[in-house]
């Protein structure tokens, strides 16, 4: 039989039951619609998560004092005591030739008040990069002037909600609050931001870094991030800086360099886990599609069982036969679970339109994977009633019975 | 030309055997025209599946044009079926979905033949059986009479050089069972090798060569 009389044959099937094309149609879209649209899900709560843990950038390397030791085994009999991590470690650090600037950091809460009101907040102590490299901005006025690093300036930037709660409808700039005890002048107001990365940003204050170690009166940073001028050098830099600061602090190798990558792909891995559960769970509603294939087929064979015996009797071969009522079942699965895949789109899209914090948009994998899922289990399923239907012994299958072939 | 040498068939209806061919030997020149007649039951309709090679004897031979068709496999036999047998059964055995021309067209799609080549001789058939006018039409747009010639054209379509008809007029009223007798008899006087199955001794009468079965036997 040519492919093309196949086709045609089958379509005049499908179009001539049509109850059973519709059931089955949307049984197999079905199917799809909920493999896509549950690892959309997965993909757009995974990609707005990477997001919130990727304000730094990729570029960013954060350096920690202390060597952090993930591997396990006994802990060190004599006490650590890790050497500080300096602004002169910052400076020299920020000349390697590598990193393009580097935001030291110093945080701590402290109380700020202005004109009688008290809050407290979280103080960050660094530099203009730290804007930049966190990829803030000000909603008014300006963010940190360019200052070396340990020279200090009575400024700072606050944010949005601490200029709300201090003052008011008041604007703030220009004005002076009281952090610790010593009066800043306020220059900036941050973005509306909400939280990043633990820190709720509405609600800081943002000194330069020598302010903020003498209002803390400590020597040491809390963290360094470092940025590198391009991403191909991260390691090369990485490897360049932890080998600085072991030189400076007297050949002991007491800080951790990490990078945003090695802190995502864990996030990442844990999330695609999760993407993958989702869309096995949806598989099953496949399977489902699957085995109702198999019922409508098997109805089928017995519904033309004397169209079969005549079709044998006319010179249909056992195989030709088969071909017949697997395609019939892969054909119908392609057409739906095509439009089971359009419609994914189409819902996605509407989504999009609605929720713009978060982004749907099914994977590749599992666009493709519903489709393959969908012929093969349609082709699994209708392998028995196909086999029955061709071995069905043309004499008695023409009489309406049906017994197997008997030879 | 056939031939039938010492064919045996038998049947378990529960644990009884029954001998639906009983060491039946015969032979067909080409372009006979036969009646097989007898009561239900004697073995005429498993007679005619097996020369349509729609089943087995259990033992025997069947030389249809030379060829030994009991020693040929599932796929040949069919191959050999399509070619050389056409088919008119009493319930014309229509496909509902298909048109008229479908239905004549039927056995070449199955074999693969070209769509040219198809259209050309599905175009001849209907031209000779008169259903031009109702090649676009379904089955059930169809009177009996017209319903049967359909199943004629698809019987020949294929130029077999034996037509097997099974009561061809069993389900139509006299004139139309006379239209329908008189188109299969043109066509044996064209050449074809014409076995028609029935009860009807009248319609038996017609036949050059009458076959009288009895309990699997040609009597």
């Amino acid at each position: 039989m040519l492919w093309s009389d196949i086709v045609s044959f089958i379509t005049q099937v499908l179009s001539r039951h049509r109850f059973r094309t519709i059931v089955l149609w949307v049984a197999i879209a079905i199917g799809v619609v909920a493999v896509n649209l549950l690892t959309a899900l997965g993909e757009g709560a995974k990609s707005f998560v990477l997001e919130e843990f990727n304000v730094l950038g990729r570029n960013t390397l954060i350096i920690l004092p202390g060597k952090k030791e993930t591997t396990g085994g006994m802990p060190p009999l004599t006490g650590e005591s890790p050497r500080p991590l300096t602004l002169e470690d910052a400076q020299f650090v920020s000349r390697l030739s590598g990193v393009k600037s580097v935001a030291p950091i110093v945080v701590g809460n402290l109380e700020a008040s202005y004109a009688g009101k008290i809050r407290e907040a979280l103080t960050i102590g660094s530099s203009r990069d730290f804007f930049i490299i966190r990829q803030l901005s000000v909603a008014q006025g300006n963010i940190l002037p360019e200052l070396d690093l340990d020279k200090g300036e009575a400024v700072c930037v606050i944010g949005n909600q601490l200029q709300k709660e201090l003052f008011g409808q008041q604007s703030s700039l220009g004005q002076r609050i009281r952090i610790g005890d010593t009066r800043f002048r306020v220059i900036g107001v941050l973005k509306k931001g909400g939280t990043s990365f633990g820190f709720d940003m509405d609600d800081v204050i943002i000194v330069p870094v020598a302010n903020a170690q003498s209002l803390f009166n400590v020597d040491g940073l809390f963290r360094l991030f470092a940025e590198v001028r391009v991403y191909q050098q991260l390691d090369t830099v990485k490897r360049a800086i932890v080998d600085l600061l072991t030189e400076r602090h007297e050949g002991e190798e007491d800080v951790t360099v990490i990078s945003q990558d090695a802190m995502l792909s864990s996030v990442q891995e844990i999330l695609d886990i999760l993407t993958i559960a989702v869309a096995g769970i949806a598989a099953i509603s496949m399977l489902v599609a699957g085995i109702l294939i198999m019922n409508m087929m098997m109805i089928t064979v017995s519904q033309r069982v004397k169209e079969i015996g005549l079709l044998k009797a006319m010179g249909a071969t056992s195989s030709t036969v088969r071909t017949l009522f697997l395609c019939e079942a892969g054909l119908i699965a392609i057409v739906s679970s095509l439009s089971g895949l359009l419609l994914s789109h189409v819902i996605t899209s509407i989504a999009n339109l609605y929720f713009t914090d978060l982004q749907f948009y099914p994977p590749w994998w599992a666009q493709v994977g519903s489709i393959v899922l969908a012929v093969v289990f349609a082709l699994l399923f209708s392998w028995l009633p196909a086999q029955r239907a061709s071995t069905l012994s043309p004499v008695e299958a023409l009489q309406g019975k049906q017994q197997k072939e008997t030879t | 030309m056939i031939e039938l040498k010492h064919l045996e068939k038998k049947f378990h209806i529960g644990d009884q055997v029954v001998h639906a061919l009983d060491d039946v030997s015969l032979r067909i020149e080409q372009g006979e025209y036969i009646a097989v007649m007898g009561p239900s039951g004697s073995g005429k309709s498993t007679l005619m599946n097996i020369l349509g090679l729609l089943d087995r004897a259990n033992s025997g031979d069947y030389l249809l044009d030379g060829i030994n068709a009991s020693a040929l496999g599932e796929a040949e036999r069919t191959r050999l079926r399509s070619d050389k047998i056409g088919f008119v059964f009493q319930s014309y055995h229509l496909v509902p979905r298909l048109t008229a021309r479908e239905n004549v067209e039927l056995p070449m799609m199955l074999s693969g033949i070209p769509v040219k080549q198809r259209k050309k001789a599905v175009d001849d058939v209907l031209d000779k059986l008169n259903l031009m006018d109702r090649a676009h039409h379904s089955p059930n747009q169809l009177s009996g009479g017209q319903r049967q010639r359909v199943a004629i054209g698809r019987a020949i379509v294929m130029k077999p050089s034996i037509l097997l008809a099974d009561e061809p007029t069993g389900n139509l009223d006299s004139k139309s069972g006379e239209e329908v007798t008189k188109l299969l008899e043109s066509l044996n006087d064209e050449g074809i090798t014409l076995m028609i199955v029935t009860h009807d001794p009248t319609l038996g009468a017609r036949a050059r060569r009458q076959l009288n079965m009895l309990d699997g036997r040609i009597v």
